[in-house]
């Protein structure tokens, strides 16, 4: 990593922050990530499996340019393990009780197949702030 | 074959009953006929928590919400939206009313402040947290606000703490600024010990960097250079993350000496609890920080001006602090615009009980508990009957179903007798028994008691015993009376919040639900069956038809009787766990 920032730098590595996780959900080539809920409440509903199966599924297709990634909790306990999947050509797509065999699914039906997992899909709790906060002077 | 649309149908347990399965299968037979399955997805999805709206549409890609759809309206929406690409208009939501915070558009029932990056960002990446604006506000403080216009507009704001007793967070943090010492702190307090709370848990697993943010700029604000995080030893991964979090916090210098190159000095440390409950309190964590035994002291002198080893201290909340960032970059006229009068911005529940959609949820002040139950809940579970929710846990009350339609903000709550609390929600139904319940509370503030001064650890002994012989069948009308003179006492001599406030949940139950507890008394009858010293099973011979399912429920055996004949328990190895009562299909087995 690099090393202590100042003003200037804290709002160049913003920059290229965020043009980096718009390239990982929207360019070509790079095909997108696949988000996991990893807290403690996901864990405990077995997300560590849910993210097993993806990465090995994932493999087995030599889908190597779809990222694995975790994130805290969606505040979806009642459906946990909970994925976020962000892959070209389909919609920002939530799935909860995402089990081992949901998980393959999901890579072999959404991100190969490009249809939705019935049953299994549900929606965004909240209006996203982050965009909204833009900083001052941009 | 790659879909380019889909349509999303609520088939969630509230919507369910409305007609969802009916919409699901006639827009599949619509997509059919307009010959569009190649290019269309009907999906079925859980609940969007907007039951009262219900059952609602969304298609997708271009996330058009639809409203109270009714059978009828799947054609339609195939024929013109999807195969013609015009939305049917009168089925859209509006965002009538709601749809006026600043200047958010936000049509579901949550709003995501405190939770603004939780589920979003890799906790454990700094980057992720600075690319949504993270450490902007510390930088703009930094570089050009004076403290006072930080204090400013965090009054502005309104931001009351969300530990519990809602004091007004500017003027601690004016106290400490105030106070004439070289040497000041700023803790941030995680010891989260509500039963069935992880509001502050979850906060720090999902995004560690927005409390970090928050403590430089109390640090500013106050003039401190050192923060704590007071947070218990059962929380290892929020642990695991905030470690993360202070590494790479430091490596970036946005923590340590002379952050961001502005000359101002900032860091932080995590100290472990053992998790007790009372360690919670303000002063019982400084003392347990100090390295001694976690029991309050007298207040005052406030921790705000004589707090950690003598200095002054400003102790906060982690939802509290998880606010400040977005405070500071939206401004604090932003943020009192979201609210009621008195309350301003956001709760976070960790909804849970009887709840279909327990969760963690984050919802304007001034939302009642109907839209929070009942939309974002999805009701209650098996179609039950709701009976109370409890807030503020152990400190806390019980509100029935006549209030269910109040605004909840910290006033409004604390007139129905119970409290805004640190936000553990917990929904109660028919099969509940309230008297149970609160027996359950006062077990544990008995155990948590740290038992220093005596109302608390005499009385909240008493009041458990008092309440034991209630359920027990030994209860009289004294019992009641006594309740009475004990909870008064421990309210007015307890010495901290604990004990202070430990009557509470029973007080409020006794206020609402007054007649279980004379039913519990008087009748020696428990209406839910949960009081087992209070009911006998016993099965009646002319509707019983031998169908043997409870004999093979029992988990004791004790359930005699051949095939096709009626069925008789041994009333002397019961052990009344009702199993049978829920197994008999013909209503035979009669619990009184
Ligand atoms: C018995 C008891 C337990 C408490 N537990 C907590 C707790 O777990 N977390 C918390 O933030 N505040 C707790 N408080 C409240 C704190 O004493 C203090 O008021 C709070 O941390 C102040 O922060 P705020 O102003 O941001 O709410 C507790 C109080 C009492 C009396
Ligand atoms: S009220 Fe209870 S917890 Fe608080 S100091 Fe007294 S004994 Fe300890
Ligand atoms: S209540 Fe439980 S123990 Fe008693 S008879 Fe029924 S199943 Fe058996």
């Amino acid at each position: 990593m690099m090393g202590k920032l100042t003003l200037d730098e804290l709002r160049a590595l913003r920059e290229r922050a965020q043009q980096t996780i718009a390239r990982r959900q929207t360019a070509e080539g790079a095909a997108g990530e696949i988000i996991v809920g990893m807290g403690t409440c996901g864990i405990a509903a077995g997300a560590r499996e849910a993210l097993d199966a993806l990465v090995e599924t994932l493999n087995q297709h030599h889908r190597g340019d779809i990222v694995v990634r975790q994130t805290g909790c969606m505040g979806l306990c009642f459906s946990e393990p909970t994925v976020e999947v962000r892959v070209t050509g389909m919609p920002p797509t939530i799935y909860g009780r995402v089990t081992a065999e949901v998980a393959r699914r999901i890579v072999e039906e959404h991100v190969i197949g490009g249809r939705l997992v019935d049953d299994h899909v549900y929606d965004r709790p909240a209006t996203d702030l982050a965009p909204h906060l833009r900083a001052p002077g941009k | 074959m790659p879909y380019s649309q889909f349509v999303l149908v609520c088939a969630g347990t509230a919507c369910d009953s409305c007609q969802s399965r009916e919409i699901y299968s006639r827009l599949t037979a619509a997509v059919r006929s307009q010959g569009l399955e190649g290019r269309v997805q009907v999906v079925r999805t859980g609940c969007f928590g907007f039951c009262a709206q219900g059952p609602v549409v969304k298609v997708l890609p271009d996330e058009t919400f639809y409203v109270q759809v009714r059978p009828e309206d799947a054609g339609e929406i195939v024929a013109e939206h999807l195969a013609k690409g015009r939305p049917v208009k009168r089925l859209l939501y509006g965002g009538a009313g709601r749809a006026a915070i600043a200047d958010i558009p936000f049509y579901q029932k949550q709003f995501r402040i405190v939770l603004r990056n939780c589920g979003v960002i890799d906790p454990e990446n700094i980057e992720e947290y600075i690319a949504r604006e993270g450490y902007e506000a510390l930088a703009t403080v930094l570089t050009s606000m004076t403290p006072e216009d930080v204090i400013e507009q965090v009054r502005i704001s309104g931001l009351r703490g969300r530990g519990g007793a809602g004091y007004p967070t500017w003027k601690k943090w004016t106290f400490t600024k105030n106070a004439d010492s070289d040497v000041k702190y700023v803790i941030c307090n995680a010891d989260e010990g509500d039963p069935g709370a992880y509001m502050d848990r979850s906060t720090l697993e999902g995004d560690p960097h927005s409390v970090l943010e928050a403590m430089a700029i109390a640090g500013y604000a106050v003039g401190a250079h050192q923060g704590y995080i007071y947070i218990r030893a059962e929380y290892p991964l929020a642990i695991h993350r905030l470690e993360v979090a202070l590494r790479q916090a430091r490596e970036l210098g946005l923590l340590g000496r002379d952050i961001l190159g502005t000359g101002f000095d900032f860091d932080v440390e995590l100290r472990l609890g053992a998790g007790a409950f009372v360690c919670g309190e303000e002063t019982a964590l400084i003392a347990s920080i100090e390295g001694h035994r976690g029991m309050p002291v007298p207040r005052p002198p406030y921790p705000a001006v004589r707090g950690l080893w003598g200095r002054p201290t400003v102790i906060n909340n982690v939802e509290t602090l998880a606010n400040i960032p977005v405070i500071i970059l939206k401004g604090g006229a932003w943020f009192a615009s979201i609210g009621t009068e008195t309350s301003k911005g956001t709760k976070v529940f960790a909804l849970t009980g009887k709840v279909n959609n327990s969760g963690l949820i984050e919802v304007p002040m001034g939302t009642t508990l109907r839209e929070i139950i009942f939309d974002i809940g999805g009701g209650i579970k098996g179609g039950k009957r709701f009976k109370a929710a409890q807030t503020g846990g152990p400190s806390g009350g019980v509100i029935p179903e006549s209030f269910l339609d109040t605004p909840i903000d910290y006033e409004s709550l604390a007139k129905l007798g119970s409290i805004m609390g640190s936000g553990g929600l917990i929904v109660m139904d028919e099969d509940d028994c309230i008297v149970d319940v609160n027996k359950f509370y006062l077990e544990f503030t008995v155990d948590e008691s740290c038992g220093k001064c005596a109302p608390c650890r005499i009385g909240g002994r008493t009041m458990f015993n008092l309440l034991t012989d209630i359920t027990e069948g030994r209860g009289t009308v004294g019992h009641i009376e006594q309740i009475h003179t004990v909870a008064h006492a421990m309210q007015k001599a307890s010495l901290c919040g604990l004990g202070q406030t430990a009557p509470n949940p029973v007080l409020s139950s006794l206020t609402y639900f007054g007649e279980e507890y004379r039913v519990h008394i008087k009748e020696k009858r428990c209406p839910s069956g949960r009081c087992r010293a209070l009911v006998t099973y016993t099965i009646l011979a002319d509707k019983c038809i031998g169908c043997t399912l409870c004999a093979r429920r029992c988990p004791v055996n004790c359930i005699r009787g051949e095939r096709r004949q009626p069925h008789v328990i041994d009333l002397s190895r019961c052990i009344k766990c009702g199993e049978c009562f829920k197994a008999c299909k013909f209503g035979a087995v009669q619990r009184s």
